[in-house]
């Protein structure tokens, strides 16, 4: 591709990498603990993912399989603009199918698929920092993570039950990692949380604005935090998905039309589409559809 | 111990800065001993610092010299030169008093302040209030008053009071400061029948008493407190 | 009466480059003891209420705490997290200002159960049990256990900040001000409150206040500052009846008379 004449492999100049690796390799070296980077600035504006595009650019290699969903999918504008970013600015291989992927940058979402290893996860994370909302002084919260200090963490959660009656919070939902730093998983829905606990896969945060890194090794023990008497629980759908059938799996609402008209479908479009390729089949698949499956079979 | 109060050679004055540091002497050379179950009245006319020497006995006022000596927890302590926390001690174990005046503290009813230092002594809150209200009805303090702060009280009202907490502990000492001041005849005679009851229960007592009835009634022996003028030994 | 001082205080100064803030302050404090420190602004009170609780670092001079497991230790060589512990355990601080005490956006509740979750209580029912109840220790009304104290008057808002110090049953409590900027009959309530509080629970604190009223009412000793330095100290019914030096009767002399 001679476009690339301009730029260095992965966009990013080597020194940046370095910069990046170094603080990447502190990340993994204290899992959940929040590395200062000096981040750079994109081609893109801050809140879209700068500071995972940098993780990516920073941990790319020629032979890498790269993989960008936004919300689970693979096809929305983040996505997709991600996406082409490194198939010009590194010409590396991309793909949609999870399995496939050495690297993941996501938005959002845990791939259902259980992840193995030798593959990574990069979170783009809009705020690293959990007690944050609680107490905004940087000084104090990091002093607060030096010093083991999480009484506050409980005080959030211990809010939502008094407001609710359960722990309302449903994503960004805090964990504490390896039994010393608790940690903002990025905004994902609290029921890819169970998904970080002993995972396979690396995975690595990156907050372009925040100018912070973090990680967690693999085979690494997340545990979400809770009250004994209010236990940590994921959400539940009363229905599978309405294209492939899939149940326990996280599933986005999509408006049909302007009479209430409705569904819930997978919002990993990779596990969705790879499920009716299989031929699993939900209620709302269109008929046709369903017949070429079943003549398939 | 039969002395439970020993008052030897102590002096007081007053330096008031505010009025160019003019020295006003007191008392000096104030020496006197209380045995138990006897009752001891400073006299003399008024300004001669018969309430200066209650106030140093109890620790209100400093002491420039001299010791006083109490008998406490079965050791002797020298008021005159005792720690803060050692004077606090005293006071709730040894050493009671009856000012002539009622310190109110907000908001709490009459019932409770003379219930006060008997829970100070472990009693529990239910037989402290109790006891209390005894005292309470035998000062013929209407009941309709027990549950209100006395800060709204009369003189007389606040005087039985405060005479109440000061005589509902045990005390080996009590200091009484003019406490039938503001009480009419019936309850005058209420208290010197109560000075009375602690004198044969081994209470020492010294007090200040302006009126010659009670005075008469209650003392054991007078001290004149013009003999500790200190133009006396000056000259 | 325990025979050993909880905090000792030995030649405590602070120096704010060659200003004075405090200087060669000596004292001992025993559990129980309530010590109000008085004198007007400037005067070095609130410098030494900040060295003694760990706030700020004295130039010389030694701070030794009696911790629970019997053994001085000298503030100043704990580490930073030993501190911090402390301060929300077996301390208390009540600030003048109930804004920098409390955490203004949070519940009520959850104002006085941080510090219970703070040390690792991780039973949702029982924290708020124990909030409820400190509340109404308070006095409170425990339905107003969910509202942000933002919605409280001063008044209630210095009363939880107080609960929230209280809830670990801590040993020694400094307040700074406690009843500043309140209306007076608020102010007696809240004196009554914590006077009843302090004996019942055995407290030790310190007080720095420049009312002395509130220093009669609620201490037992009482040191008076001027330039820094402690000028006259001693039984606090003593230093107001019969107040020695010529900056205390000035003070004494100066109170209103109602």
């Amino acid at each position: 591709m001679n476009d690339l004449a301009n730029y260095n492999f992965a966009y990013l100049d080597e020194q940046t990498k370095r910069m990046i690796r170094r603080a990447i390799l502190k990340a993994i070296a204290i899992p959940g603990y929040q590395v200062p980077f000096a981040s750079r600035e994109m081609p893109m504006p801050y809140g879209w993912g700068t500071g995972g595009v940098q993780v990516t650019a920073s941990i790319l290699g020629p032979s890498d399989v790269l993989k960008v969903i936004d919300q689970g999918a693979d096809d929305t504008t983040n996505a997709v603009s991600i996406r082409a970013f490194f198939q010009k600015v590194a010409n590396v291989a991309v793909t949609t199918r999870t399995a496939d992927a050495t690297i993941i940058q996501t938005r959002h979402r845990i791939p259902e698929e259980k992840l193995g290893e030798g593959q990574t996860l990069v979170y783009q994370v809009p705020i690293p920092e959990p007690l944050r909302f609680l107490e905004p002084r940087e000084t104090e919260t990091r002093k607060m993570h030096a010093l083991e200090e999480y009484g506050l963490m409980h005080v959030k959660l211990y809010e939502d039950i008094a407001r609710n009656g359960h722990i309302a919070t449903t994503y960004a939902y805090p964990v504490k990692v390896e039994g010393r730093y608790v940690m903002d998983p990025s905004p994902t829905p609290k029921f890819d949380n169970p998904k970080m606990h002993m995972s396979e896969a690396l995975q690595l945060f990156g907050a372009g604005r925040e100018k912070r890194i973090y990680a967690v090794p693999p085979y690494t023990e997340v545990v979400s935090l809770d009250f004994e008497d209010h236990p940590f629980e994921v959400q539940k759908f009363d229905r599978p998905c309405a294209l492939c059938g899939a149940e326990n799996v996280y599933l986005d609402e999509v408006v049909l039309d302007d009479k209430g008209g409705r569904m819930f479908v997978c919002s990993d479009t990779d596990h969705c589409e790879d499920r009716r390729a299989h031929g699993h089949a939900g209620a709302m698949l269109a008929p046709a559809a369903k017949e070429s499956q079943e003549a398939a079979e | 111990m039969a002395t439970p109060l020993v008052v030897s050679e102590v002096a007081k004055s007053f330096t008031m800065h505010l009025r160019d540091g003019v020295r006003l002497p007191v008392v000096a050379n104030v020496s006197f001993s209380v045995r138990a179950g006897e009752c001891v009245v400073l006299g003399g006319p008024s300004g001669v610092g018969k309430s200066s020497i209650l106030k140093m006995l109890y620790g209100n006022y400093g002491v420039d010299e001299g010791q006083i000596l109490v008998e406490h927890d079965g050791r002797l302590v020298n008021l005159a030169t005792a720690e803060p926390r050692t004077v606090l001690e005293v006071r709730r174990a040894t050493l009671g008093y009856v000012s002539q005046f009622l310190r109110v503290v907000p908001r709490v009813c009459a019932l409770d302040i003379v219930a006060e230092p008997l829970q100070a002594r472990g009693v529990t809150a239910g037989d402290a209030r109790e006891r209390a209200a005894e005292l309470l009805s035998k000062l013929n303090l209407p009941k309709e008053l027990w549950s209100l702060p006395p800060a709204t009280f009369s003189g007389g009202e606040q005087q039985r009071v405060n005479i109440a907490r000061g005589f509902i502990t045990d005390h080996k000492i009590l200091l009484l400061d003019e406490p039938t001041a503001s009480l009419d005849a019936k309850n005058r005679a209420v208290v010197v029948e109560m000075i009375a009851a602690k004198k044969s229960a081994g209470t020492a007592l010294i007090g200040i008493f302006h009126d010659e009835e009670v005075r008469e009634a209650v003392a054991d022996r007078i001290i004149d407190v013009s003999e500790f003028s200190p133009r006396r030994y000056a000259a | 009466m325990s025979a050993v001082p909880l905090l000792k205080v030995s030649d405590v100064s602070k120096f704010y480059g060659s200003r004075i803030g405090c200087r060669n302050v000596s004292f001992e404090l025993y559990p129980g003891e309530v010590l109000a420190i008085v004198g007007e602004s400037g005067s070095g009170k609130t410098t030494l209420l900040s060295c003694l609780s760990t706030r700020l670092m004295p130039t010389s001079g030694v701070v030794e705490y009696h911790m629970r497991d019997g053994q001085y230790r000298d503030l100043a060589r704990m580490s930073e997290a030993e501190r911090r512990f402390l301060m929300r355990t077996d301390w208390g601080f009540v600030h003048q200002n109930p804004a920098d005490g409390l955490r203004m956006t949070v519940s009520a509740g959850a104002n006085v159960g941080e510090r219970l979750m703070a040390v690792g209580d991780r039973h949702y029912g029982n924290i708020r049990a124990a909030a409820g109840d400190w509340l109404r220790r308070v006095e409170i009304e425990e339905d107003r256990i969910d509202d942000q104290p933002r919605a409280f008057s001063g008044g209630m808002r210095q009363r939880l900040q107080i609960a929230r110090n209280l809830v670990t049953s801590p040993r020694l409590v400094f307040m700074d001000e406690p009843t500043g900027g309140l209306d007076v009959s608020v102010q007696a309530r809240l004196l009554d409150l914590v006077r009843g509080l302090v004996h019942d629970l055995g407290l030790a604190a310190v007080i720095v206040t420049h009312d002395l009223a509130v220093a009669r009412l609620l201490s037992h000793r009482m040191m008076v500052m001027k330039d820094g330095a402690v000028i006259e100290q001693g039984l606090t019914d003593r230093v107001l009846d019969d107040p020695r030096e010529p900056y205390t009767q000035l003070l004494v002399s100066s109170i209103l008379q109602v």
